[in-house]
């Protein structure tokens, strides 16, 4: 994959919420193919809302947005992005209404013109890719947390996307659907920008990180030295650790 | 919340054709309601019995399910006789207990039983999700069908969300009485869900957008008619001929 084509490019957008201050102030944001961005940053800072203006559910109240090199305005402009990126939503059960899992999974590829039996295809293997085999005619509200995050997960893949917007994906997940959600996102080979609020998660699945402060993205790009405390038996004795 | 205890046995009735349970369903129920004659009605209380033994379903979860509609029938059987001009059958004090009375309360506890027993051996038999697919492949209007199978799904999200309220209130010693205190804390209750449900909508109506909804719902379900599915719709096409031929005319 070519490193620089610029994917999205968001030049001084503002935003705010009706009767509230500035979410977003100025904001800038250029993303390129192949990257994987990690967002962290305190509640209310506005990851969520970037990215609603990202997918165009919100409108931004100045400044302009390029994604895949063209200036995108209205709603028309937006439904053909909203078939290159994918966003997962933070609740799943805000992403999941069919009432079972195969006709979840298959909505979107449906909605982008496939037949009946393609898109079948692609749900099935999809599932299959995330390991959810056999949970095609479960009951959507019946799964677990993590069961329905992991289906989430494929029915935006079952999109193809070319983008991921992934929105605090490991949030109440165990450690062991966390992992399968991370293991899943790296054999990808996919772009994406991920929120969080767990450091580790991120480092461990993105290659760089920016904080969003001030409805603003900083990208600190320094190493700091820093010291950490820690007590076990003969901890007075001269070692080293890992 | 709705729990489905009948629909994942496997009996006749679970393999039938959910198209043609759900069309027999209705025509059934329309020609017992509109029966009279006690021959009718009995037949069709001793076929839709028949139905629930070819389900095999548990036996105390149908009885408990009619226990609900008998209890309200019960009310019918202690107003209509008393209430229902005509020949008194006795007299109690002033009270007269009429055969009309008597009668008519006769016909609408056996009615309502039948028609409930072969609702819940063809209807309940089958999940919520598979009658939505079977409505919708009857080309009942998408519009009914989707506001029929969201409701049901997020009729769960939003009873989630009123126990997490409920239970907010109780772990804050919160007991509900006749007073001012409790009726304003219920409306703030009732009016966060239908908040909380307003944003969830918002919301979903969001996440459908990114997945690039345009309108138009999918039924990824096809139905096929067996060979069993065809004998058993002339089976149920004998029955319902059968008590219209009961009900209007003179055999019997």
């Amino acid at each position: 994959m070519d490193q620089n084509i610029l994917i999205i490019n968001l030049s001084d957008i503002s935003f705010a919420y009706p009767g509230s201050s500035k979410v977003l102030d100025k904001l800038n944001l250029q993303f390129h193919q192949g990257d994987r961005l990690g967002l962290i940053g305190p509640n209310g800072s506005g990851k969520t809302t970037l990215f609603h203006i990202i997918m165009g559910l919100l409108k931004p109240s100045s400044g302009t947005i390029e994604i895949f090199g063209r200036q995108v305005n209205g709603e028309r402009d937006f439904r053909s992005v909203r078939e290159r990126i994918g966003l997962l939503f933070q609740d799943a059960d805000d992403q999941l209404f069919s009432p079972t899992v195969l006709e979840d999974v298959a909505f979107g590829p449906l909605n982008l013109g496939r037949s009946q039996e393609e898109a079948k295809d692609i749900a099935q293997k999809t599932l299959d890719l995330l390991g959810l085999s056999g949970f095609e005619d479960r009951v959507t509200y019946k799964l677990s947390g993590g069961e329905k995050k992991l289906v989430s997960l494929a029915t935006v893949l079952a999109m193809e996307p070319q983008i991921l917007l992934l929105d605090e994906p490991s949030n109440g997940l165990d450690d062991n659907t966390k992992a399968r959600l991370m293991e899943a996102l790296s054999q990808l080979d996919l772009s994406f920008i991920l929120i969080s609020h767990e450091i580790d998660f991120l480092s461990e699945t993105t290659d760089s990180i920016c904080e969003m402060r001030d409805g603003k993205i900083l990208f600190d790009e320094e190493v700091y030295a820093h010291p950490h405390y820690h007590r076990h038996p003969h901890g007075t004795m001269p070692h080293e650790h890992k | 919340m709705i729990e489905e205890p009948f629909s994942d046995a496997d009996s006749l009735i679970h393999r039938l054709d959910p198209r043609l349970k759900v069309i027999f369903a209705i025509l059934y129920s329309f020609i017992v309601a509109l029966s009279s004659r006690f021959p009718t009605l009995f037949a069709a209380l001793g076929f839709s019995l028949l139905l629930i033994v070819l389900a095999r379903l548990n036996v105390q979860e149908v009885a408990k399910r009619l226990a609900v509609v008998n209890g309200l029938i019960l009310f019918f059987w202690l107003v209509l006789p008393l209430t229902f001009k005509g020949k008194p059958l006795f007299t109690l004090g002033p009270l007269a207990v009429t055969r009309e009375g008597v009668i008519l309360s006769a016909q609408i506890t056996l009615k309502s039983n039948a028609i409930l027993l072969a609702f819940i051996s063809l209807i309940a038999s089958m999940s919520i999700a598979t009658l939505g697919h079977a409505m919708n492949r009857l080309h009942i209007p998408d519009k009914i069908v989707h506001l029929f199978l969201l409701t049901y799904r997020y009729i769960f999200v939003i009873d989630q969300e009123y126990q997490r309220l409920s239970r907010s209130a109780k772990i804050r010693s919160f007991r509900p009485g006749t007073n001012p205190h409790t009726y304003r804390t219920y409306a703030y209750l009732i009016g966060m869900l239908f908040v909380r449900a307003s944003a969830r909508a918002q919301r979903v109506h969001q996440a459908m957008l990114c997945r690039g909804f345009k309108g138009k719902f999918y039924c990824l379900r096809e139905f096929s008619m067996s060979l069993f599915d065809w004998t058993w719709s002339v089976i149920m096409a004998v029955v319902i001929f059968g008590l219209g031929v009961l009900e209007w005319t003179k055999i019997s």
